[in-house]
């Protein structure tokens, strides 16, 4: 999810914030004190975080029994929030991370507000980046409230008490009184106006490797995601909605449906069917048996359209995003001038849990049950579906098994609500992996035209880079789509470097109706990274320099972007020689404020296979909260984003989408797995994100990698089959 | 039709066409939804189950095929020695991520432990390359494996 733009404007509106005015204190239900929190929201907004407006965008209560419960605005979707937020609180509060229960908040894009989005969203890298100060300051300021509860208790000074483990302590007469016990009385106290926070060399817990808290449940099968929601009464629906492109429903046996035993009902609507049945099993014969037939839509719509349409697009009028110094003139005195066409295909999320929903439609309002980035979001796009009021619309959120910017969409929500209505029994909806593909909001597919003009050093002194693409920003946040320009398509296009001269502009050009296009983990950054590295290499080879060196001199005023680029390079052995066949490839990228380069080693074999061997990546993401937690999601990152860069492109044909399973739609598997080291940069600048980074970072790194390999530049992706023969290359996985 | 299953030590009878995958009846009719629907077709290994000591994906098995065979889901993996070293290494190396692909590779993992205590990377390699994890926790996979093969037989786990 795009955010980068923002991040600027948060931080200079977080220092003139003063600290009281995003922080409350008061009384919980129940007792016990609560700490309301209202993280600066950029924009509009920020301005008005003032005491009049104060509107909580997190809450951490401590009760009577001294439980601490922080209710935070993020969901887990296997990034571990719920295990490195509490770490922020824990670390000021002086509790024990463990001691903190998370709860998820309900939906409400007023109060839960993301405070680098500005509305209620897990995305973008962004939850511990935005928490980092306000729940330090959370901490700090219940610590202190609960120590000058203590000291009245006992008539002594607070400078003579100290808290710990949940325990305030007043060394000198040797009595202490829990969290529990002081939380009623904190509660009435003025919120201080001033807290120090740790001096971060006394942290304790921040920079120290916590245990995520769902490993147990999640290697036991016990924990629920939604699709393993169940009520009494509740039946199963697959639903198919037209698989040509835009199409419609002309005809179904719905007779064949119900004579499968154990379906119940078939419910249609003009571009989908759902069979509904007691179980999955039945529910999915009896859509076979039901054979629904379709048409109109784009029936003849290809892949070769949807490139044919962006190669138009490229080749017209453009917006221009950036334009510094004078790209025309420093081109027309250049030594020489290079340029090339890049392009990168459409590709699938394939979250392994499959689009699901569940919904209950009565009188009296709406309950959704559904795993999702954007809860506020499906609360509304339900109520407008409904007609009922948002407060009737009660959205339960789940885990999630894999979300990767697919469930910052609405759609799946909103078609169980159409179904629900339809039936009088609570409803769940349940995608298979062919509609889950096939109903994708894919990453667009896009086409690049870059161009150098080197000095006589090989120094470029010009650069420029037209990206065509579809704008997920105009479908998904019109606000932000501005006069033309979606500012993710072009986000990365010089990548972290600085030309004298330089040029980015975009051109749109949108897919078929009926298709949709949306946020991809790592975003645009993802594509860009692939196109402006690999043409650095180009540059670079041009000039007759290193990659590795050549990076340097463009780096020379970029200190963190460097740093990085030097460690990637040094742990990677960046210049000893490799045998034939083989290849290293380097690139460096900045997303959501964190910087990353990483070295990837690949073998070719002779039909053009490419094997991943190793990955070395080196990340400067500011101050590192939970450092094998950050690690894991660089590992994860690395795999999900080389997956694309080797095997994955979406093709469409006939107005279909071809690949609508893992037998067409080859993903990495572990005996594909490269070895992966990862290295974090010491740092003490406020955290940025871990989560998006690595993919991002991974294509540029393979393709430079692969066209070292190869003695030939690759400049499509996906570039790990059958570069030299592709009708040769392995196929996918196919045991069992 | 009816059929009797024996479902991780327990008789349980079942009414649904001979032809539904064991998937859906463990899951919808049983309830057991800790095995978990990937793609249906044998390609992805979340509905991984033990059949008599053997893995088997779960999708692609029709309820009539199984008989009186002994299926082990999940939920009781920790009664044997090697599911238990599976989630205990699991659990001490911190792979989950999401998780929704942990169950099948954990019930992969623990039939390639029971056949082969120390598992080689190609031993590995071949029992697991079944199981894709698309948050992508191969590596810690890889070594859970291994470090649960020097786990001895009496590892508790934790939580
Ligand atoms: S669901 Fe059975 S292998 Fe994927
Ligand atoms: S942990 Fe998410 S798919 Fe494996």
């Amino acid at each position: 999810m795009y955010m980068k733009d923002f991040s600027s404007e948060v931080s200079s509106v977080d220092t003139r914030l003063s600290r009281r005015s995003f922080l409350r204190a008061g009384v919980a239900a129940g007792g016990g004190l609560l700490i309301s929190i209202n993280a600066p929201m950029f924009r509009a907004a920020a301005a008005d975080a003032s005491a009049a407006n104060f509107a909580p965008s997190a809450f951490i209560r401590i009760d009577k029994t001294g439980h601490v419960t922080a209710v935070i605005p993020q969901v887990e979707i296997g990034q571990g929030v719920y295990t490195s937020m509490p770490m922020l609180i824990a670390e000021e509060l002086e509790v024990e991370p463990s001691q903190i229960l998370v709860e998820h908040a309900p939906p409400d894009d007023k109060l839960y507000a993301n405070p680098k989005l500005g509305f209620q969203a897990t995305g973008g890298s962004t939850s511990i980046a935005a928490f980092y100060e306000p729940f330090r300051q959370a901490g700090a300021v219940a610590r202190a409230m609960l120590i000058a509860a203590a000291a009245e208790t006992w008539g002594v000074d607070a400078s003579g008490c100290r808290a710990e483990n949940g325990t305030v302590i007043h060394d000198a007469s040797n009595r202490s009184l829990t969290y529990g016990d002081l939380a009623a009385k904190a509660a009435a106290l003025p919120v201080p106006d001033k807290v120090a926070l740790k001096d971060p060399k006394d942290f304790r817990i921040i920079g120290r490797s916590l245990k995520r808290r769902d490993s147990v449940d999640k290697t036991t099968g016990r924990t629920q995601y939604s699709i393993d929601f169940i009520i009494p009464g509740m039946k199963i629906a697959v639903a198919q909605a037209s698989p040509i492109i835009g199409g419609k429903l002309v005809g179904m046996d719905e007779r064949a449906a119900l004579t499968v035993s154990a379906v119940r009902k078939v419910v249609r609507f003009d571009d989908t069917v759902a069979v509904i049945a007691d179980h999955t099993g039945a529910a999915r014969k009896g859509l076979a048996a039901l054979n629904p037939k379709w048409e109109g839509g784009a029936a003849t719509y290809s892949t070769a359209d949807l490139v044919g349409d962006l190669d138009k697009a490229i080749a017209g009028n453009a917006v221009v995003a950036t334009n510094e110094g004078d790209v025309k003139n420093a081109v027309s005195i250049a030594a020489k001038t290079l340029e090339a066409r890049y392009e990168a295909p459409l590709l699938a999320h394939a979250t392994m849990e499959p689009m699901t929903c569940a919904a209950r439609i009565t009188a009296d309002g709406c309950d959704i049950w559904v795993g999702t980035q954007v809860i506020a979001r499906v609360q509304s796009a339900v109520a407008a579906v409904t007609g009922f009021p948002a407060e009737k619309v009660r959205v339960h959120n789940f885990l999630m098994g894999g979300a990767f910017g697919r469930r910052l969409e609405t759609d799946y929500a909103v078609q169980a609500a159409m179904i629900a209505r339809q039936v009088d029994f609570p409803v769940k909806v349940i995608w298979t992996r062919e509609e889950d593909f096939r109903h994708d909001a894919f990453r667009p597919h896009y086409v690049d035209k870059l161009s150098a003009g080197p000095d006589a050093n090989g120094i470029p002194t010009a650069f420029s880079h037209r990206v065509a693409a579809s704008s997920v920003m105009a479908r998904w946040a019109p606000a932000w789509f501005v006069n033309g320009l979606d500012p993710d398509a072009v986000d990365g296009a010089a990548g972290p470097y600085k030309f004298r001269n330089q040029l980015i502009e975009y051109s749109r050009s949108e897919p078929r109706a009926g298709m949709m296009t949306g946020w991809w983990r790592g975003v645009g950054v993802t594509h860009n990274s692939f196109t402006v590295e690999s043409f650095v290499d180009e540059m670079a080879a041009a000039a007759g320099k290193d990659p590795v060196d050549f990076r340097r001199l463009l780096l020379a005023q970029s200190p963190r972007a460097k740093a990085v680029l030097d460690l990637a390079a040094e742990k990677a052995g960046w210049g000893t020689p490799m045998p034939a066949g083989r290849g290293r490839g380097i690139s460096v990228i900045l997303l959501f404020g964190t910087y990353v380069a990483q070295v990837a080693e690949v073998s070719v074999d002779a039909r053009g296979d490419v094997r991943l061997d190793r990955v070395v990546c080196a990340v400067d993401c500011g101050r590192v909260v939970n450092p094998d937690g950050a690690k894991a999601q660089i590992e994860g990152g690395i795999i999900f984003g080389a997956s694309a860069a080797l095997y994955n492109a979406i093709d469409i044909e006939k107005g279909r989408i071809v690949q609508t399973n893992f037998d067409t739609y080859r993903v990495m598997r572990i005996d594909e797995a490269p070895t992966i080291e990862v290295y974090f940069v010491d740092s003490d600048q406020p955290p940025t994100g871990t989560g998006e980074p690595g993919t991002a970072a991974i294509a540029g790194a393979i393709g430079n990698a692969v066209s070292a390999a190869i003695g030939k530049r690759l400049r499509k992706l996906p570039v790990g089959r059958g570069a030299i023969n592709a009708s040769e290359s392995r196929q996918p996985y196919q045991r069992l | 039709m009816a059929y009797d299953l024996n479902v991780n030590g327990e008789q349980r009878s079942v009414d649904v066409d001979g032809d539904t995958p064991l998937l859906w009846v463990i899951r919808d009719v049983l309830g057991m939804t800790g095995t978990k629907y990937g793609c249906g077709i044998a390609q992805c290994g979340a509905c991984t189950v033990h059949i008599d000591g053997e893995p088997a994906r779960s999708c692609q098995t029709p309820v009539e095929s199984v008989g009186r065979s002994a299926i082990t889901t999940i939920e009781a993996i920790h009664n044997t020695p090697s599911g238990l070293k599976a989630q205990k290494a699991w659990q001490d190396l911190d792979v989950v991520q999401c998780g929704y692909c942990q169950s099948g590779q954990i019930m992969s993992a623990a039939a390639l432990l029971s056949e082969k205590p120390n598992p080689t990377d190609a031993d590995i390699d071949a029992a697991m390359s079944g199981n894709i994890c698309r948050c992508g926790t191969y590596v810690r996979i890889r070594d859970a494996i291994k470090y649960a093969a020097k786990l001895d037989g009496n590892a508790k786990q934790g939580g």
